[in-house]
This record gives structure tokens, C-alpha cells and sequence, in this order.
């Protein structure tokens, strides 16, 4: 399956490599370069490249190329996926994904990567049972190791890689118990620009963070489960019993993990929490141009809109934008073209607004189309879906006297909190024409 | 460093080695140093002198064999975890010299109690291999072993060595089909991409398709059955397709993995619905799908080329997601060309509007790349759509006003493409681009233009000649292609309008003459020796406003997706759009079903034994010779089956029914019975040739309905986490003497399966064989004696010649008590008085259960329900597999991972009222405490009693 796998990051350099077979001399890379040069932007290299005796196939994270040599037929998927689970697998361990943590740590790259691969085959992949076999790195513990002698590495089998549930680590123990889930849920949505929606979709996800002792076995309901549309889980979800009950009953791993991501109901109208009033225009005579953005909020439950972006695209002959903001800031980058304007809480009285010229290229023909919109914007404890949590019920331990069941009889339900906040992505506002 | 007798300075200098190792510098010549630390009790250190060993001992072999003794060592050490290890490196070290030594390696391996042992076995497998092909058969024998293997840990790496190795022995599958299928939804996700892809293949060898169904119903339905042989069901069967239940089992078990969060598996699924699933039902898979589009932009991409490929043929599954495939601005541009790919096969005469409307935007993307794609994809849905080419055309007119060069390069060659269609309406099109050609300077654009001009000059008389003439005055500064359709234009107004023309042409003809380039050289003295008569060339130039001029079919605009069904969906050769290196063909469906009892557990041995004999039977022996046997002994039969259960619901079709019910029953024994049977069926070959005949036909007739509540019982039991019980050798028990059944002897042992009939019964294998020197007829049961259980009789086994013997097997429900269940055994001539005396042991099943439920149910049986003795054990039995061994030997029981050395847990469920049994063993220094958990106390007391015995002898 996976041959080898080279780490290259944006300036070309490989600065890992790691083999499961034989070895593969690294100048397989140089196809994978002219792939890139061809691109121009990273996001552009194809994921999969044919080489004359090879296939690579590549993902482009967090400025790292990850690039996996492949012999013979595999799923693509596969790899792919896989590559992302390694991704994500150094987040976990060293905070984040970048060139220098990883060389940084170079050795628990090296022994991790062994152990989830055996022969390009997927070993273990899941990180519970990854952090039994190699503890993860932090300074108290390599201050001990450093004095002591003792190792990084577990001596026995994890016991979740022989148990139905390889995903939880056994003998866990937490002196508070505590369980948290967080649902978030993103709108797509694209605007004309009359601001009616030509298409508009709520996608969610449950992440948890469980840190409860032992073996728990627990049970989340919702109170209008029907609004899911399409649903897919992290493994350890019973999948029988959220087909009979629509419950999500689940014994949970040890830490941070994605429970499930869920799509809404699409014929639930979405509602647009923002309108925007936008005028750009460029004038044919004196190479200038127009913009007045007004944005206010709507259909907000009473929630306040946080942390509102607004990107502009510009057509390449916009050499420079001198405008004003009645509030928060805007920037204007004449290389890339894009107009920035952050302005954060949304106030209801008083609302937001950009105005101001638009100098053009000089004797530039004028840009024919408007350009779009994109609206980066946040609201706390608000699932604009609707969805709503039930309870969660714990069966399975009996940390009785601790604080696990006093947690739950002061709040309830476990004290679970739901932060809730999404996005507006893709306004797209640009006249349309048949 | 490395030398150093300090550990920490050891592990600090093998750090850098790895860190060298990492960046790709060249650290061999350390070798030596490294090779002598791979004994080193350190774990971290020796991990890491793995790594290196992995790495380097390719190129120094003779160093790297002094490290094989101590893995030798390594693989018998008693912790799992170093065993795997040791095997890992063992195989991973690639040295010719040692395929002996990793042979035997895994051998051992494959039969390891670990089942994390096993499954790096079945890695081990795919290394080999590769290193040393030869061994193919050996290894064969070794997967063989492994596909046997009932853990969800081995399944998906076993598949993935009989991929590798053997992806053509679909013979090996056939018995492990029904099992893997139902194992699937505990697989580890990468295990479940291999299994799902190798089922479709092998679906699409042993099923018969499920797609005959739509369209041609109605014609199908009498062939269909005519073939089968099976008129009388027909009335029946209200459906007339009758799925295969192990295909629909197939289909069932994969569905709740739509849910994966694994996009891989997602995405296998899908394509074995795309390939195996009836048409109707493909359309579930069409919301997973979607929902992988908003995953990375790399599952995008893939995701999509794949539902380009599916919406291509089915265009109904897509279109009601079709604001899906909407292109956001900040897609990469390959995503938005699939996106636009699929856009234009999902088009039809309703959506069209949208979808166009839809690509007036995309036309005017910054990308240009992007807008001249959309473009192209606007004339494939003018061509596909006829209704709207007129409305696309004028849109592309307009566009041909538009400021960027490519857009309009672009809609030139799609109008060019367009016009060919009709040409002969659109004449004022033409003339609109001729006044265009001299602001247009995109090569291929001018050339479309003059093509078309050239082409269709007889509609613009009076414009082509002009158009000519300037070509005329810039022809030197052209770009190749451009004078290459000058040329043609010159040709073909030559032939037309040669009055006007005569000398443009002859000037342009010159001008090509004496070109650089020898293409525009050749064609030029092509076309003057066509058309300009001469003397020799004569001949042809009658022809050449034939051959000019001939009407030319127009271009069929097609997406780029089209042929790539030929692959299967999912694959890296679907991707690339061309065969990879090891790209396994999906075979045609067959047009007639392979035998489907090849998927029975044990028959399948016998059958592979005698499947010609059969075929032959089959063309000669008519039906009726089949039943013709002898009127009285289809008589008895009848009566039998009449006290069986299910017999009397079927009317006709009894005799049926009690066989092919004992056919399942066997599908179901372990392996190892098979292995067991398939000596007895040596011996037995002539009696069970017709017992299989039939069972083969019968099944025909009764299967579909019956496997599939099998099957949902096996599905439920795993839900309940029954585990499969570990491997014993059998005790045989003596049913009868051949003494004292005159020539009939027979055995019994307990198959420790969960029985097929009821899931209160325990199913025992009763073996039967005829030590006389004439033939037994009709062996069954008669009348059962003991009262309060229930027997569910073997069907009849109709002879049974000398010296051979047959095991067929039988259900029994103890009440979970050890009294006997007696019976008659009768053959035709006499009858025998017989019981079966159950162990206490076999009343369990085995349970898998986590230490904390144990302990907790544990909590649960206390005083009254518990049982406990002190034992003085001997020595040997001090470490755990042996003590794990004899509990394990005696009762049928499941052994619960146990966080402590000296404590041993196993857990079991009686059968019949399915209460719990607890057994818990707590080593001390000179004996062990020995606690039997369970509400039946009775059954607890004499469990605890023959666990004393057992555990105390040496």
C-alpha cells in the first residue's frame, strides 16, 4: 500500500522521509515538483500524480505537502484519509502540525510513524491507543525521563487494541469527571444581490471532550432529533441504536474527539442571520470606482453577531481603495487584491458601514462583473438549526461519592455546555442574467 | 556514544541516528555499532534500533543476521506486544538468506493465541511474499489458515495478504463469505476499505446480476425460472428476481457504514452499491457522498470524479443535490472542473435554466482557465439539450464581444463546434465572426473561424473572398495552424468561387511553398497537386471538390468521463483514467449463479471434493430418478419430516426442507470440524455423494427465505458481543458401540457453536459409522424419551455402505441441566436406545465482556449465588496460558482481558436461560482461589467442582 511518505514543505525542501518497504530514492519528488510549479497555488496540485514507475499521491496541510509514494492500485481515499489521521495525529501529540514541531520532535515522528503503519498498511490509528504505545511529549515528562532513564515508549500491548473498543484507553482515571460537547454548526449559504439565497445549507459537528474514569458508557438525546438529515459518526457510536431510538449511546474515548457531524434538513429554510447592503460600481471616465457596504443583523434570536469579516475580491485593476469605516478596521493588500474589513460585534442601533473610492488602473478598460462578498461571521450560544441536547445519562461506573455524580445532580444533565457558533461563508453578491 | 555502557547515552546518540535517518542522510556505516544494542532491555531504545535495523539491513545483509537469533528469541517471549514486534522487524528486514527462518516465523505466528500476533502474522505475509515470490504456496496455506480466523483484529490484514498474494483464489472466500460479512461492522476501518473492495469482486464472480430486474421484467420472468428449474416456487415467490440472501446480506451489512466518518469507507461502500446493488437501491448512497464534498480538498476531488463517472449514467441520483456542486469561488480549479463536469451531465430540459444561469456567472470567473471550461461545457449542454442550442448560441455570440482573449478563443471553437450541427440556419453567425476574425488573436480562434468560413463559404459569398485577402496579407506572420486553415480556405474557395479567387489562391499556395515549417510545406503541395490541374495529377483533381468539400459529420461534445466505468469506482486507476500497476478487473456478473453452497461452511469441503461427480450426476440422473429411489423409503421420509418443526408448513417441498435446514446447520461448524469432517468424508465419499446432491438442489429451492433469519440471528448475536469460542481440541464421546449396534457405531462431541435451530439449543456433531460389512439404510431418530427437552432430529441419512462413515449434527436444548437426553437411534432394520450426556461445560457460551463489567456483574452475584474453593496447583500451570488452556479445554467460556498477572476472568452465558456464569481464578503462591459466579447455583457447584479437578491435575 504506502510505500514511502515524504514530508515537503513550502519552500520545496524535503525535510522528512520515512519508508515501509524498500527504499525509494527521494528524486521521485522532482515529479511531484514540476506538478507544483505547474499549479502556481498549493491548493492547486492534483492529489494524485502519476510518476512513470510510482504514483504520488499528496495532501497539502498546515503548509506541509504530505507526499505518499504509492506502487500498486489502492483506493485513493485510503491514502488520502490516512494522510489526514497522520495530520492530525501530530496536532494532538505536539499542539500543532508545523515544520518546526515536527522536527522538533523528530523521534516520536519516527516511532509513531512506525507504529501506524506496518508494511504501508494502517496499524493503529487511533490516538488512544498511540499515546498508550508512545507517550506524548512534555517537558515534565522528559525532565523525568532525562533523570530517571526511563522511556517514552509502553512496555505492554494496549489493552484497547484487543478489546471491542480499541478507541478508549483502559484503567483512565480523573479525580473531576467531566464531559463537554460542543456543537457547531456552519451555514453555507450564497446570496444574489438582491440578497435572496440561491442556496443555503447548515452543516454541524458534536466535539467532545471527555475526561471521564474508567469505562463510562454514555447516552445523548436530542430534543428534535428528526432536524438531522444525514449523519455520520465516530466509531464508537452504536449505530443500532440511533436507527431504532435516535440516540447517541457511545462509550466515549479518553480526550478530545469528533462524535459526530450531522447535515440539516434542507428544506428547513435557513435563516440568513445578516443582511448586507452593498454598492460597488466603477465609472467608465476618470478610472475610479464606488463602495458603500452596509451590513445588519436579522433573524438573530437575540443573540449578538461576533467576530464579522468581510472579504472583498477585487478585479486586478483596483490599484488602491481609499475608504472609510464607521467601525472596526479595513485593509486593502494591492498585491493579492483582497479588501479586508473586520468588524467585529454587530451593533443593532448603529450599523456598520464602508464607504469610499476606488482608484483603477489608468486607461484600464473597466472590470465588466462586480466582485463577491465573503462574510466570516460568529454567534455564541446559538445552534441557528435549532438542535438541541436533551441529556446524557452515564451508565456503566459508579464513581458514586466523587464528583462525577454530584456533577450531575447539581446541573442535570453532566453539565455539558453547548457553545455554538458558525459561519457565514460565500455571499456571493453578483448580478445574475440568462 | 553508542558503544557507551550508559543507557541514556546509548538512546540519546540512537536519537540522532533516527533524526539522520529522517532527513535521508546515509547513516550505514554505523551499522555495527547499532546491530549490537538490538538485544538492549531498554524498550525505547530497541524500538528505535528496529527502526534502523528496517532501514539499512538491505544493504548490509551479513551484519543484519547477527541480530536474527535475537528475535528468534523475541518471538517466544511471553508479552504479545514483543512477540508482534519481533516479528514485524524479522519481516521487514529484507535478506534473502532468512525467508527460510520468517517462514516458520509466521507459520507460528498464524496459530499465535494473541490475535495481535496473528494479524502482523498476515502482514508478515505480503512481506515475504515480496521478498521471495516462491513461497507463494506456503503462504497460501497460512492465509488460508487466517481467513479462518474469527477476530475482527486479523480480518482486515488477512484480506489485504490475500489481496496481495492471491487475489484469484476466490475458492478461499467462499467459506469464510458469510462470516467476514457479518464481522464487517467491527472491522478496523482500514480493514473495512479491503474487505468491502475484495466482496465486490468477489459478489460480482458469484452472484447473478441484480439489474435484470428493471426493463425487461416481464419477459425475464419465465426464462428465469425455466433455467432454475424451480416452476412450482414460482407461485410462491411474489418478487421474481430472488436476490441471493447472501448478496443481500452483503448489501445489508455494508449500509450502516455510509455512516463511517472514514471517508475511504464511505466511499467503498458507495461503489460496491454502484457495482452490486439492484438500481433502485444505488440512491442511498447519494447523501453520503454529497456529505464527503464538504470534507479536505483532496476527498473533494476524488469524490467528485467519482460521481462525475456515476452521473454520467445516472443522472437522477444527483440532480436533487445539485446546488451541491455549485463552484464557490474559493474552490482549487481542478475542483471546480469537476464541479462544472458534473453541472453539465446533471442538465436536462428543467434544470437547464438554472445550470445556465448558473454558468453565466462562472464565465466570467477571474480564473480564465476556468471560464473557457465553462464555456466548453456550455456547448456540451447546447448539443446534449436541443432545445436550448439556439438560446446558448446567442449567449456565446455575446460572448464573443467579451474583453478577454481566451473567453472569446473559446466560444469561437464552441460555436465552430455548434454550427456544425446546423449550419445552414446560422449563416448571419458566421458573418458576425468574420467581422470579428480581426480582433481576435487566439490562434486556434482564427482558425475556427476560416475553417468555418471555408466550409460553409457557399452561405457568405460575398464575405469569404474578403476574408481571404486579408488572410493573404498577413499569412507570413501566422501562427502555424492558422496558415494551415488558410490554406484550406485558398482550396476550397478555389473550387467554389474560382473566378474571384484564382490568384489569392495561387499567391497563398506560393507564399506556403516555400514556409518553414514542412507541414504547411506539404499540405501546400497537397492541395495544389488536388486542385490546380496538371498534367499527371489530373486524375484526382476531378475529385477534389469531392473530397474538399464532402459533408463532414459533426463532433460529438462528450464528457471526459465517459469510458471511465470501464473502471471500478473508487480505484486509483478510476482516478487516473488508465490501468495501475495491480488494478484487479471486476469481472461481468455471470449469467447463471455459481453454486451457492460453496458458501456453507462445512459442506463446502466436501463439495469441492466432489463437484465433478456432481456435474455429472446432474446431466444424467433426471429428477425423477432422483425421487425414484424407492416409493417406501420416500415414504418414511415423509413421515419424518412431518415431526420436524418446519416441515409441515411447506407442503410439497418437505423432504426439502429437513435437508436443506441440515445443510445451513453445518455452515455454521467451525473450521475446525470442517477440517474434521472433511477426514470422515474421505472415507465417506460414496454415501454423502447424494446426501450433497441433494442437499444442492434443495437448497435451491429453500435458501432465500431460511439463510436469511440465519443470518439475522448472526447479526444479533454479535450485536450481544458473543465471542467465538477459542480453539480446543474435541472430546469425542461414544453415542453407540459398534457392538451393540450391530455394525453402527456412533460419536458425539459438543461444536461449542451458538446452534442454527433455536438459540436455546446446543448444537452437537454425532458421527456416524458403519463398521458392519452390509449398507445401513435410513439412519434416524425415532422417538424421543426424556421429557422436557427439545430435539431438533438430523434429517435422515438414507444409506450408509460399509467402512465409510458421515457426521451430521443435531440440536439439543439441556435446560441448562446436565440430565442425558435420550433417544432411538433406528436404522431401517433396528432400533438402539441412546442418550447424550452433556458436560457441564457445554452448557455455556462464551461472552465478551470489558474487567469492569465483569467485576460489576461479579457484584451482582454474591452469596447465595456464589461458589468458591481453595486448589493447590503444580507449578507448571503457574503461568497464565496454561491455566488459561485447561478452563478453557473444559467449559466453554470466554477469557476477559485482565489488567493483573494473577488474576484470570472468563465469562460465559448458559445457553438455554442464558444467565450469566462468572469464573474467576486468583493465583497465589502454592494454589489459587477459584470463584464460580452464577444464579443457576447448581450448575455453579458442579462447574466449580470439575474446574477443581481440572485445574489441580498436573
Amino acid at each position: 500500500m504506502i510505500h514511502s511518505l515524504f514530508l515537503i514543505n513550502n519552500a520545496g525542501d524535503i525535510f522528512l522521509e520515512k519508508h515501509w518497504k524498500s527504499v525509494i530514492s527521494r528524486s521521485v519528488c522532482d515529479y511531484f515538483f514540476e506538478a507544483q510549479e505547474k499549479a502556481m497555488e498549493p491548493d492547486n496540485v492534483p492529489p494524485v500524480i502519476r510518476t512513470p514507475h510510482h504514483y504520488l499521491i499528496n495532501i497539502y496541510r498546515d503548509k506541509i505537502f504530505f507526499v505518499s509514494v504509492i506502487q500498486t492500485e489502492v483506493p485513493p481515499l485510503f491514502v488520502i484519509e490516512f494522510l489526514h489521521r497522520v495530520a492530525e495525529m501530530f496536532q494532538d501529540y505536539f499542539g500543532d502540525c508545523s515544520e518546526v514541531a515536527i522536527k522538533d520532535n523528530v523521534v516520536i515522528v519516527y516511532e509513531l510513524l512506525e507504529e501506524m503503519l506496518d508494511n504501508g498498511f494502517p496499524l493503529a490509528t487511533e490516538s488512544n491507543i498511540l499515546k498508550e504505545l508512545i507517550k506524548p511529549p512534555t517537558i515534565l515528562r522528559s525532565m523525568v525521563n532525562s533523570i530517571t532513564g526511563s522511556s517514552n515508549v509502553g512496555e505492554t500491548l494496549p489493552t484497547g487494541q484487543l478489546s471491542t473498543v480499541p478507541w478508549r484507553r483502559a484503567g483512565v482515571k480523573y479525580t473531576n469527571n467531566e464531559a463537554y460537547f460542543d456543537v457547531v454548526e456552519e451555514i453555507d449559504a450564497i446570496l444574489d444581490k438582491s440578497g435572496t439565497t440561491v442556496f443555503a445549507e447548515i452543516q454541524g459537528v458534536i466535539d467532545a471532550c471527555v475526561k471521564l474514569s474508567g469505562m463510562p458508557d454514555l447516552t445523548l438525546s436530542f430534543m428534535n432529533p428528526r432536524l438531522l438529515d444525514d449523519v455520520s459518526f465516530h466509531p464508537c457510536v452504536r449505530f443500532k441504536r440511533w436507527e431504532s431510538e435516535r440516540v447517541l449511546s457511545f462509550i466515549p474515548p479518553d480526550g478530545n474527539f469528533r462524535l459526530m457531524s450531522y447535515h440539516v434538513n434542507a428544506q428547513n429554510l435557513v435563516a440568513i442571520p445578516v443582511y448586507v447592503r452593498q454598492n460597488i460600481s466603477f465609472f467608465e471616465s476618470g478610472s475610479s470606482g464606488r463602495l458603500d457596504i452596509t451590513l445588519g443583523p436579522k433573524q438573530t434570536m437575540g443573540k449578538t453577531v461576533e467576530c464579522v469579516v468581510v472579504t472583498v475580491h477585487m478585479p486586478k485593476v483596483v490599484l488602491n481603495a481609499n475608504l472609510t469605516a464607521t467601525q472596526g478596521n479595513y485593509t486593502y493588500d494591492p498585491v493579492t487584491k483582497i479588501l479586508v474589513w473586520d468588524i467585529g460585534k454587530l451593533n443593532q442601533q448603529k450599523l456598520p458601514n464602508l464607504k469610499g473610492s476606488l482608484s483603477l488602473q489608468s486607461g484600464a478598460p473597466k472590470p465588466e462583473e462586480n466582485p463577491s462578498l465573503n462574510i466570516d461571521l460568529k454567534i455564541q450560544q446559538l445552534a441557528i438549526s435549532g438542535l438541541k441536547v436533551n441529556r446524557l445519562d452515564m451508565y456503566g461506573e459508579k464513581y458514586k461519592p466523587f464528583k462525577g455524580v454530584k456533577y450531575v445532580t447539581k446541573a442535570g444533565n453532566h453539565g455539558h455546555f453547548v457553545v455554538t457558533n458558525w459561519k457565514l461563508h460565500n455571499i456571493l453578491a453578483s448580478p445574475f442574467y440568462v | 556514544m553508542l558503544e557507551s555502557s550508559k543507557e541514556s547515552l546509548k538512546l540519546e546518540a540512537m536519537k540522532r541516528v533516527v533524526g539522520l535517518i529522517a532527513k535521508g542522510k546515509n547513516a550505514s556505516e554505523l551499522f555495527p555499532a547499532v546491530v549490537k544494542n538490538v538485544a538492549n532491555k531498554n524498550l525505547e531504545l530497541k524500538k528505535l534500533v528496529y527502526v534502523y535495523l528496517v532501514r539499512y539491513a538491505e544493504e548490509q545483509q551479513d551484519l543484519a543476521l547477527l541480530s536474527i537469533s535475537t528475535f528468534q528469541r523475541a518471538l517466544k517471549d511471553p508479552n504479545q506486544l514483543i512477540r508482534a514486534s519481533a516479528l514485524r522487524v524479522l519481516s521487514s528486514i529484507r535478506v534473502p538468506i532468512i525467508v527460510p527462518i520468517m517462514m516458520l516465523a509466521i507459520k507460528e505466528a498464524a496459530s499465535d493465541l494473541s490475535p495481535y500476533v496473528r494479524k502482523t502474522a498476515a502482514h508478515a505475509i505480503q512481506k515475504l511474499y515480496s521478498l521471495d515470490a516462491d513461497q507463494k504456496d506456503h503462504l497460501i496455506e497460512v492465509i488460508e489458515k487466517l481467513l479462518k480466523d474469527k477476530s475482527t483484529l486479523v480480518a482486515g490484514s488477512v484480506v489485504m495478504a490475500f489481496e496481495e498474494v492471491c487475489p484469484d483464489r476466490i475458492d478461499l472466500i467462499h467459506r469464510n463469505y458469510r462470516k467476514l460479512c457479518n464481522l464487517l461492522m467491527d472491522v478496523e476501518e482500514w480493514g473495512q476499505v479491503v474487505i468491502i473492495s475484495m466482496l465486490t469482486r468477489y459478489a460480482r464472480t458469484q452472484f447473478i446480476s441484480p439489474w435484470k430486474e428493471d426493463g425487461v421484467f416481464e419477459n425475464s420472468e419465465k426464462a428465469f425460472y425455466e433455467s432454475d428449474e424451480e416452476k412450482r416456487k414460482s407461485a410462491e415467490e411474489t418478487k421474481p428476481y430472488a436476490m441471493d440472501p447472501d448478496h443481500r446480506l452483503l448489501l445489508r451489512s455494508t449500509k450502516p457504514l455510509l455512516q463511517s466518518r472514514n471517508t475511504a469507507v464511505v466511499m467503498s461502500v458507495a461503489q460496491l452499491y454502484w457495482h452490486l446493488a439492484p438500481k433502485h437501491e444505488v440512491n442511498i448512497i447519494t447523501k453520503s457522498l454529497v456529505r464527503l464534498l464538504r470534507s479536505h480538498r483532496e476527498v473533494q476531488y476524488i469524490v467528485l470524479q467519482n460521481i462525475a463517472t456515476m452521473s454520467i449514467q445516472r443522472k437522477g441520483m444527483f440532480e436533487p443535490f445539485m446546488k451541491s456542486f455549485y463552484v464557490r469561488s474559493t474552490d482549487a480549479t481542478h475542483i471546480k472542473t469537476l464541479k462544472l463536469e458534473i453541472l453539465t451531465n446533471l442538465a436536462n430540459e428543467a434544470n437547464i435554466s438554472t445550470v445556465l444561469r448558473e454558468f453565466q456567472t462562472y464565465v466570467k470567473s477571474q480564473d480564465k482557465a476556468f471560464a473557457a471550461a465553462t464555456i466548453q461545457a456550455i456547448g456540451r449542454c447546447a448539443t446534449n439539450i436541443s432545445e436550448i442550442t439556439d438560446t446558448c448560441l446567442n449567449g456565446l455570440v455575446l460572448l464573443l464581444s467579451n474583453r478577454d482573449e481566451t473567453v472569446v478563443a473559446e466560444s469561437v471553437v464552441v460555436i465552430r463546434k455548434l454550427l456544425q450541427t446546423q449550419p445552414s440556419e446560422h449563416s448571419d453567425i458566421i458573418k458576425h465572426m468574420a467581422k470579428l476574425f480581426d480582433n481576435i488573436t487566439v490562434p486556434m480562434a482564427r482558425a475556427s473561424i476560416l475553417w468555418l468560413i471555408g466550409e460553409y463559404c457557399e452561405h457568405v459569398p460575398k464575405i469569404a473572398p474578403d476574408v481571404l485577402r486579408k488572410m493573404a496579407k498577413t499569412f507570413h506572420n501566422e501562427e502555424d495552424i492558422v496558415k494551415l486553415q488558410t490554406v484550406s480556405l485558398a482550396a476550397k474557395l478555389y473550387l467554389t468561387n474560382s473566378k474571384q479567387t484564382k490568384l489569392l489562391t495561387q499567391y497563398i499556395l506560393n507564399l506556403g511553398k516555400y514556409d518553414q515549417n514542412y507541414d504547411i510545406r506539404d499540405r501546400t503541395r497537397f492541395i495544389r497537386q488536388l486542385i490546380v490541374p496538371s498534367e499527371r495529377g489530373g486524375a484526382l483533381s476531378k475529385y477534389a471538390r469531392r473530397i474538399l468539400l464532402a459533408p463532414k459529420p459533426a463532433p460529438v461534445l462528450q464528457s471526459a468521463f465517459k469510458d471511465r466505468d470501464r473502471f471500478q469506482l473508487g480505484t486509483l486507476s478510476h482516478t487516473l483514467n488508465s490501468k495501475a500497476t495491480g488494478y484487479l478487473e471486476l469481472s461481468d456478473w455471470p449469467p447463471m449463479a455459481p453454486d451457492q453452497s460453496v458458501r456453507n461452511v462445512e459442506v463446502a469441503e466436501a463439495m469441492k471434493e466432489w463437484s465433478p461427480a456432481v456435474g455429472k450426476a446432474k446431466s444424467s440422473k433426471s429428477d425423477d430418478k432422483f425421487y425414484s429411489d424407492s416409493g417406501e423409503e420416500e415414504d418414511e421420509q415423509a413421515a419424518d419430516s412431518g415431526s420436524d418443526e418446519e416441515g409441515g408448513s411447506e407442503g410439497s417441498t418437505r423432504t426439502p426442507v429437513s435437508l436443506s435446514s441440515e445443510a445451513e446447520s453445518e455452515n455454521s461448524e467451525t473450521s475446525e470440524d470442517s477440517s474434521q469432517s472433511e477426514k470422515s468424508s474421505d472415507s465417506g465419499t460414496g454415501v454423502k455423494k447424494t446426501t450433497t446432491q441433494k442437499n444442492k438442489k434443495l437448497q435451491q429451492a429453500k435458501k432465500p427465505r431460511k439463510l436469511v433469519s440465519v443470518c439475522d440471528r448472526v447479526c444479533v448475536c454479535v450485536c450481544q458481543q458473543l465471542s467465538s469460542p477459542v480453539f480446543v481440541p474435541v472430546h469425542t464421546y461414544e453415542l453407540l458401540h459398534r457392538m451393540t449396534g450391530k455394525g453402527l457405531a456412533a460419536q458425539y462431541h459438543f461444536s461449542r457453536q451458538p446452534c442454527i435451530y433455536d438459540d436455546r439449543m446446543i448444537s452437537v456433531q454425532l458421527t456416524f459409522s458403519n463398521n458392519g460389512d452390509h449398507t445401513l439404510e435410513n439412519i434416524h431418530i425415532s422417538e424421543k424419551t426424556s421429557a422436557g427437552q427439545n430435539i431438533h432430529c438430523f434429517s435422515p441419512i438414507e444409506c450408509l455402505e460399509p467402512e465409510k462413515s458421515v457426521t451430521v449434527s443435531m440440536g439439543v436444548d439441556f435446560n441448562d441441566s446436565t440430565q442425558a437426553a435420550s433417544f432411538q437411534l433406528c436404522t431401517k432394520a433396528e432400533g438402539f436406545n441412546v442418550s447424550i450426556q452433556p458436560a457441564v461445560g457445554e452448557l455455556l457460551l462464551p461472552v465478551t465482556m470489558s474487567e469492569q463489567d465483569f467485576s460489576k456483574e461479579q457484584g451482582k452475584l454474591q452469596g447465595m449465588n456464589e461458589s468458591s474453593a481453595t486448589i493447590a496447583m503444580t507449578p507448571e500451570s503457574i503461568t497464565s496460558q496454561p491455566l488459561h488452556r485447561k478452563v478453557v479445554n473444559m467449559a466453554n467460556v470466554g477469557v476477559v482481558p485482565s489488567g493483573q498477572n494473577n488474576v484470570h476472568r472468563f465469562a460465559a452465558k448458559l445457553v438455554s436461560s442464558g444467565a450469566l456464569v462468572l469464573v474467576c481464578v486468583v493465583q497465589k503462591d502454592s494454589g489459587a482461589q477459584l470463584t464460580v459466579n452464577t444464579e443457576k447455583t447448581i450448575i455453579g457447584s458442579m462447574l466449580l467442582r470439575e474446574l477443581q479437578t481440572v485445574l489441580s491435575a498436573p
